[in-house]
């Protein structure tokens, strides 16, 4: 993103029942488009960009689990991305960004910055 | 030095055969060829097809197209007058003169009139060509009654035409038995009291002397024996006779009953001259069915391109068919004439079924077999027959009908040179090395193969073969849909219905394991769909849909959606087509029109769909189900209301075919079209429901498809009334439905199936398995609770929501870049959008960009 002001902590972005479960939502984090989705593992944060198609699509992608692993599929060309790790399950040396995410009090709170690689 | 001229003399099945053999084939010949009729190829043997429903159009086996693709000279309607064998040239009737470095002689056969007294009246006909057919069918419609001359195959084929016409209907045969050549007398009986039970009449044993004037009818029938036989026409199908004058003429090998005398490379006594199929006699044997017929035109193609080891060694003439609506096989020495042959026959009188054995001396091999009635067993005793196969110790126990006990014959068995398919000559061999590379069904073993893709007859065959290569390799076919369900689409449906399941955690919790995929959770909603027919965005289906059906859209590239409004059967108000236009001014959205009849609006924001969906619902638009698997469009021709050849109103019953199964969910998108008479301007044969209006009805065409891999519909039901139509086309759909895999379109499920367009029609038609009144039932419960899914979400404030770009902000997604070209937007490409972007900074979060209309481009 643009601005390189570092900004720390915590972005609230909605309530718990404003996702249905096993459904994601687009977001905006500190400018960045982030896919939050709701799984019955709790909330997950990816980048919405999809590396392959070049748009913002992710958080529109089925949830489900391959291997083990619970992914998100992408809508386009349906390339799986883990929602642990951000890494595609077809081509290892592709991933999207993950960003923390933690529920309080009913609310989604997000990270301000991805994980660090 | 230009190319070697090869030319060809005819253009019938086998002429035409040579031709796509030779275009699969490398080779440098200049072609012409030579055809007396007045069109390319078409399909003799389902000529009574004709006579059914069935249009010229769908006997063709070619187009002109064809010829123009590989650059051959067609000469139509331009019959041969003479070969010039010194010359090395060919002189047509109009004065045409073409020379050939290599000529091949297709010329086929006519039919042989006997000469009787009075045979060349003008209601004494033949039965060879469509002209023919045009013939008798113009004459029946001043004849109440036809006779046939001549109790063979063709003969009652013949017959099943007069049939049809709706004539009374009478075979005469001079020998005591009807299809005297491939039936024994107890087979024959059979088949004579079955078709007397159709209410035609059968006289045997009759030798026609003269054809007089009637008293009661144009024409009397005066036989050898006294006799007399009143009739309006008569038809001879007394046999074929070779077509050899031209070679005769040329001064070329006949044989002494006709046939152009070949050898095993199929040339004649002239080497650079061949001849192929009826017109050939090969070993002093003419053959008068098409499988050897491409036999031939495959050696004369391979002698041609230069591959002097393939040559022809004679054919089987075995046969299985089926005979106004009976079934008929004769395998081998059907007579039993080899020395002490000795048989074993099953015959049921009251279910009018005859079987024959006819084994050799030693009772150890099958040599022949006569079948009336039921053929199922027809494909294994012609491999015991052919392989000259060790027969069980009970032989008599292969044709007692099924039970638990009946030897099978053990695929294993058979050698890897053992013919399956005939039609395409397919050996067991062709079969194992397709199933090694990776070939796990039915309908990749055809489009691999060629078996069973032309008559079908050795299908069950190619499924035995297939279902035992597969255990014999090793190869295990897993139909698991996907990790988390161990059944296949066929079987969760089932297990949807009978277990009433509504949702995919039930489904899963029951049945399966995990939390589901992109594979399962689409197909299991399209289940529910299909069955409950709820609302695709309630809360615990919404999760399951692809983001099409989630946001009842169709995605692009570039993360937008087109928006495309149901227009049933392509009819549209002036009123409405400017509310579309209006509409995509507003939003600025790309507009293209469809191949079904339908305007697309592209480039369409997810948070701006609800706003365009809430003014086209207003002007009283529909959804139009882009984005599903289920009914698209329903294309129609305008019909009789304007058109003056139209005899139906194609317009009415597409809207009323749309209206009917809009919002159907199913294994994959179904198209549809309506045309208003033969001409087919709908292009309805595409489709996977077709259906062309005749002046008696409409013809059903079924499981067509366009796109990657076309096939032509079949045809299904003709002349039927709407009623008859809209109950077909309700119980073949919900079929579909109900057996299909996933994503797999009516063609493919189609051509998987095994008994084919038969058993498709004995379940639709016949109603078969006893399910006609349940899948109707089903589909009226479908029909009845359709709700336009726009019109509900844009009253449903809750699933409103889920069309925010993002949940926490309202700006748009700057990544979403367009440019100008011919008049409309189109996605900037990557380097377009960097730079457009650059430009736009400024204003890239203005939260006012959501709630202006027009978008800046």
């Amino acid at each position: 993103m643009n601005s390189k002001a570092q900004v720390t902590g915590w972005a609230d972005v909605c309530a718990v029942s404003d996702v249905i479960p096993g459904t994601g939502v687009a977001a905006r984090i500190n400018g960045a488009q982030v896919a939050l989705f709701h799984t019955e593992d709790g909330f997950f944060a990816l980048g919405n960009h999809d590396p392959f198609s070049d748009a913002n699509v992710l958080a529109r992608g089925i949830l489900g689990d391959i291997g083990g692993k619970l992914v998100v599929a992408s809508p386009v060309y349906k390339q799986h991305f883990c929602l642990h790790t951000g890494i595609c399950l077809e081509d290892m040396a592709v991933n999207v960004p993950t960003w923390p995410v933690t529920v309080r009090d009913g609310r989604v709170l997000v990270a301000q910055q991805p994980s660090a690689q | 030095m230009g190319k070697p001229a090869l030319v060809i003399i005819g253009n019938g099945m086998v002429g035409q055969s040579l031709l796509e053999t030779l275009s699969g084939l490398t080779h440098d010949y200049a072609i012409t060829v030579f055809s007396a009729e007045p069109r390319p190829a078409y399909d003799r043997v389902q000529l009574s097809s004709w006579f059914s429903g069935a249009t010229t159009e769908d006997l063709a086996l070619t187009t002109e197209a064809f010829f123009t693709e590989h650059g051959i000279r067609l000469l139509l309607g331009e019959a041969v007058a003479r070969i010039d064998t010194a010359g090395r040239c060919v002189e047509g009737v109009s004065g045409a003169s073409v020379a050939y470095d290599k000529l091949v002689i297709a010329t086929g056969s006519y039919p042989f009139v006997p000469p009787i007294p009075g045979n060349d009246q003008a209601h004494c006909l033949v039965y060879r060509t469509i002209e023919d057919l045009e013939a008798i069918r113009d004459s029946a419609t001043s004849s109440k009654c036809g006779v046939v001359i001549g109790g063979g195959l063709l003969g009652l084929e013949a017959a099943k035409a007069l049939k049809d016409l709706g004539l009374d209907t009478h075979v005469v045969e001079f020998a005591p038995r009807l299809m005297a050549v491939q039936l024994d007398d107890g087979g024959a009986r059979v088949l004579r009291h079955k078709i007397e039970s159709l209410g035609v009449k059968v006289h045997t044993g009759k030798a026609t002397q003269a054809i007089v004037a009637g008293e009661t009818s144009r024409y009397r029938l005066e036989f050898a024996d006294g006799e007399t036989l009143e009739t309006d026409m008569v038809l001879f199908s007394a046999g074929i006779r070779p077509d050899d004058k031209l070679a005769r003429d040329a001064g070329l090998e006949v044989g002494e009953r006709g046939g152009i005398v070949v050898n095993d490379r199929c040339q004649t006594s002239d080497p650079d001259i061949y001849a192929i199929g009826e017109v050939a006699l090969w070993s002093g044997r003419i053959y008068g069915l098409v499988a050897p017929g491409y036999e031939m035109a495959r050696v004369c193609a391979a002698q041609l391109t230069g591959d002097g080891s393939r040559t022809f060694t004679g054919a089987d003439m075995s046969t299985k068919l089926k005979l106004m609506g009976v079934e008929v096989g004769s395998i081998g020495d059907a007579q039993g004439n080899a020395p002490g042959a000795t048989t074993c026959v099953f015959e049921d009188g009251p279910a009018g079924i005859y079987k024959k054995l006819i084994l050799d001396a030693e009772g150890k091999k099958l040599i022949g077999a006569v079948l009336v009635g039921d053929t199922a067993d027809y494909g294994m005793l012609l491999q015991y027959c052919l392989n000259e196969m060790a027969l069980p110790q009970q032989p008599a126990a292969l044709i007692l009908p099924a039970s638990s006990d009946k030897p099978s014959l053990g695929v294993d068995a058979l050698p890897d040179s053992a013919q399956i398919c005939s039609c395409n000559n397919v050996t067991k061999g062709d079969l194992c090395s397709a199933i090694a590379g990776g070939c796990t069904t039915v309908g990749g073993l055809k489009t691999d193969t060629k078996a069973a893709s032309s008559c079908g007859g050795c299908a069950a065959l190619v499924k035995q073969v297939l279902d035992a290569e597969l255990v014999r390799q090793g190869i295990e076919v897993n139909n698991d849909l996907c990790e988390h369900f161990a059944y296949s689409r066929q079987e969760l449906y089932h297990l949807v219905r009978v277990h009433e399941i509504k949702t995919f955690d039930a489904l899963l919790e029951k049945f399966g394991k995990g939390h589901g995929c992109d594979i399962c959770k689409p197909t299991v909603a399209s289940i529910l769909a299909s069955c409950w027919n709820e609302y695709l965005l309630k809360p615990q289906h919404a999760g399951l849909q692809d983001t099409n059906d989630y946001f009842l859209a169709n995605l692009q590239k570039d993360g937008t959606y087109s928006v495309v409004p149901r227009v049933p059967g392509g009819e549209i108000t002036p009123e409405k087509l400017i509310v579309i236009g209006e509409v995509a001014q507003r939003y600025d959205l790309y507009t293209k029109i469809t191949g079904g009849q339908r305007i697309d609006l592209f480039g369409a924001r997810v948070e701006q769909l609800p706003k365009i969906w809430s003014e086209l619902v207003e002007a009283g638009f529909e959804s139009g189900h882009a984005y599903g698997k289920s009914l698209r469009t329903v294309k129609s021709c305008v019909g009789n209301s304007w058109c003056r050849y139209g005899v139906q109103d194609s317009v009415a019953m597409a809207i009323f075919v749309e209206e009917r199964y809009r919002g159907l969910r199913s294994p994959h998108k179904l198209k549809m079209a309506v045309s208003g008479c033969t001409r087919e301007c709908a292009e309805a044969q595409s489709k996977d429901i077709g259906i062309i209006a005749t002046e008696k009805g409409w013809n059903l065409y079924v499981c067509g498809n366009g796109g990657m891999r076309p096939r032509h519909a079949e045809l299904f039901a003709s002349d039927i009334d709407d009623d008859t139509l809209i109950r077909y086309i309700d119980r073949l759909l919900m079929f579909y439905i109900r057996t299909a895999d996933r994503l797999q379109r009516t063609s493919v499920w189609r051509d998987n199936m095994e008994g084919g367009l038969e058993y498709l029609q004995d379940v639709v038609i016949n109603d078969s398995l006893n399910i006609a009144e349940e899948l109707e039932h089903q589909m009226q419960a479908v029909v009845d609770t359709y709700v336009c899914e726009w019109k509900r979400t844009i009253e449903d404030a809750q699933a409103l929501r889920r069309f925010d770009a993002f949940i926490n902000d309202d700006s748009a997604d700057e990544h979403i870049v367009y440019v100008r070209e011919r008049g409309q937007k189109r996605p900037a490409r990557p380097e377009e959008r960097q730079q457009l972007m650059a430009e736009a900074q400024p204003v890239r979060f203005d939260p006012q960009a959501r709630t202006e209309k027009g978008e800046p481009a």
